[in-house]
């Protein structure tokens, strides 16, 4: 029998059997950001482990500092001790840190792949769940805990035991107006929050072939809101072009060596998965969530859904979605009227999500009572939007320009949507609360947040 | 990592799919200065507490004799979302040993075991039975998890098998340190790096 791509990568990074289903897996890259990084440094220092292998660990802060332009650490207070502490432990132990104000700072998941850090066939683990992102460059990468974290500091190894796996195919061309968000909003519709839950996820077909890094990155970002830690897509020529060049890509006969070793990853084809779903993407529309979890999600031209013609198991929920989301059942989402529009996040905060965001928005005015907040996920995709005009659009219309974070995706830096206030947010969340304390969230892909912004309600992208 | 062997008491029955760690532990509590061991007044503070930071007396934790349990009992996908150990914290800080649910997120489940919480995963038909005899007898009704035995004893002692990792439940019952054990293998750890140097000298920076 053929192996998966996650078997390939997973086979090769096992140093010991522990018995009873576990393994020690070797880390290949360690990411640190503010929330958890220097802590954790602080309390593997204190245990007596200092970092195993700090050149195989970077960091960035990202999630509790202001976006506002101009901002220093200080700007917002609270998160001030977060980074300081992470600078001390970093520069104790001669840890890379893309610090605040440097060339290379962003958000940890657009951190990694833009700096060449992330390698196909490489484990990568952070403190955070959205890790698992880079399984868009072909890596094996997952979101940990605090304790784990340690672990890894400590060891450069993670206890493991091995998930099922689950591939999802997707095959067919993009139809107008649809994006690598709407394909993975689509798939956790189809499947539910938990269905990959024990599984890794490996995406496939011919769409996710014909999309570029950025929308694969996309893709396995929103892998952990179907349950699952890891998800990726096989490298390919189009990972390849991407990753040539950058500054910690391997380079020369180095590069060539390690391209020739990426050929052999994909799956195998008499690869066996524990299950398989297709998704023909003639049935992928734009999405947009109606709810409190990323599974509450339906095409922007469908109805609010009724719970009392809902599953059964689900009618609870759903009633307390809508009500907590103030919306009524049976009503068209579209028109649903927005009072903020959050366009960043690791979702959806890369050079190609701005230009979308941006095509929709140039020569247009958001509307009167919309907030239109546009955070880049990085300095060098600030430059790069800045250098193309896309800035010059975004203020013209209306928007307001940032500097880069997680903002307003989880609030965990003073900047959130009030309390009752709808969003159109590109982040992946739309759990009660993450926004902000009574915040109502709707998830879309960012043309959907601009068209929004523009609309002042909930808009169809492919109307604008 | 704390022990856990048994534990008997109340057990609440929060009977809600997807409680996801956002509603668990605010990630703002885990910016400001609140230490680990003071995280428990915010754990589930969305629906404890109403706008105004007064008690919502239609929350069950609110309600006797539920306000101290050790054991909460919930439907599908309990602890999804946000890696945040912050969540376990704040469980264990509300005085929480385990959770019973169907399945429980990946990392969240993780979390747990480094924190001698317990998540213990049964069919959603033993969970809504463990809450109805629950509600039926309150104020006497105790349920007990017993990880040695790897059972479950309802109120009115049905007697329900869990199951858990052979390595887990070791780790647990006896408290032990995995960075401990994983530095035993220091000598296998370091020879796989050589080894991989040669291999895949890119990887290494």
């Amino acid at each position: 029998m053929g192996k998966a791509l996650f078997d390939k990568i997973w086979d090769g990074h096992v140093i010991a059997d522990l018995g009873s289903g576990f393994i020690l897996m070797h880390i290949d890259r360690l990411l640190l950001h503010d929330m958890s990084g220097g802590k954790a440094l602080k309390e593997a220092i204190e245990k007596g482990y200092p970092p195993a292998q700090p050149r195989l660990t970077y960091g960035t802060p990202d999630h509790t500092m202001s976006t506002l332009p101009g901002r220093t650490e200080k700007t917002y207070a609270p998160g001030e001790p977060l980074i300081l502490s992470m600078r001390e432990t970093t520069s104790a132990y001669g840890i890379k840190l893309f610090d605040l104000g440097q060339d290379g700072q962003g958000i940890v998941h657009v951190m990694g792949p833009e700096q060449g850090l992330t390698l196909p066939g490489t484990t990568l683990v952070c403190g955070d769940s959205h890790t698992s992102t880079h399984g868009g460059m072909g890596a094996l990468a997952f979101g940990i805990g605090s304790s784990e974290l340690v672990h890894v500091i400590a060891t450069q190894t993670m206890i493991q035991r091995k998930p099922k796996r689950l591939r999802a195919s997707f095959e067919g061309a993009l139809l107008p107006g649809v994006t690598a968000k709407d394909m993975i909003l689509h798939l956790i519709g189809e499947l539910g929050t938990a269905a990959g839950t024990g599984y890794s996820v490996e995406y496939a077909g011919s769409a996710v072939r014909s999309l570029s890094v950025e929308a694969r990155l996309t893709l396995c970002n929103l892998t952990i809101e179907m349950g699952a830690r890891t998800g990726m897509v096989a490298p390919d020529d189009t990972t390849y072009e991407y990753l040539a060049g950058r500054d910690y890509a391997p380079k020369g006969a180095m590069w060539d060596r390690a391209v020739a070793h990426w050929r052999t990853l994909p799956s195998d084809p008499d690869a066996e998965f524990d299950r398989e779903h297709t998704i023909d993407m003639k049935n992928v529309a734009p999405q947009i969530t109606w709810g409190t979890s990323p599974e509450h999600v339906i095409a922007v031209d469908r109805a609010i859904p009724d719970p009392s013609k809902g599953p059964e198991e689900k009618r609870g929920a759903w009633e307390a979605a809508l009500k907590y989301q103030g919306l009524e059942p049976g009503k068209p989402i579209e028109g649903t009227h927005v009072d903020w529009v959050f366009i960043g996040s690791c979702t959806n905060s890369r050079i190609s999500d701005l230009r979308a965001a941006a095509a929709i928005a140039k020569g247009r005015h958001k509307a009167d009572h919309v907030t239109a907040w546009v955070v880049p996920g990085s300095v060098r995709i600030k430059q790069e939007a800045e250098a193309e005009g896309l800035d010059r659009v975004f203020l013209e219309a209306g928007f307001e320009w940032r500097e880069p974070g997680c903002s307003m995706c989880l609030a965990s830096n003073g900047e959130r949507v009030p309390p009752g206030k709808r969003s159109v947010s590109t982040s992946n969340r739309n759990f009660v609360g993450r926004q902000g304390p009574g915040a109502r969230t709707h998830l879309a892909s960012p043309a959907m947040a601009a068209a929004a912004a523009i609309k002042g309600a909930i808009a169809d992208v492919r109307k604008i | 990592m704390d022990k856990f062997t048994k534990v008997t008491g109340v057990a609440t029955p929060l009977m809600r799919q997807n409680v996801d760690t956002d509603l668990i532990i605010r990630i703002e509590r885990l910016v400001d200065n609140v230490t680990r061991e003071g995280l428990g007044p915010y754990c589930f503070e969305q629906i404890r507490f109403k706008p105004d930071g007064s008690e919502d007396p239609d929350c069950i934790f609110n309600q006797e004799p539920y306000r101290d349990a050790p054991i909460i009992l919930s439907r599908e996908n309990f602890g999804c979302g946000s890696s945040r150990e912050g969540a376990v914290w704040a469980l264990k800080g509300m005085g929480i040993r385990t959770v019973i649910a169907p399945y429980f997120g990946d990392i969240f489940n993780n979390n747990c075991f480094q924190n001698g919480i317990l998540p213990v995963a049964l069919p959603i038909a033993e969970i809504e039975q463990l809450a109805d005899e629950m509600k039926s007898s309150p104020g006497n009704a105790r349920v007990t998890v017993d990880l040695e035995n790897c059972t479950v004893v309802s109120p009115t002692g049905r007697v329900i098998p869990f199951q858990v990792d052979a390595r887990r439940q070791h780790a647990m019952l006896n408290g032990l340190d995995d960075i401990a054990q994983t530095m035993s293998a220091k000598d296998k750890i370091e020879a796989w790096q050589t080894a991989d140097k040669t291999a895949r000298p890119w990887v290494w920076l």
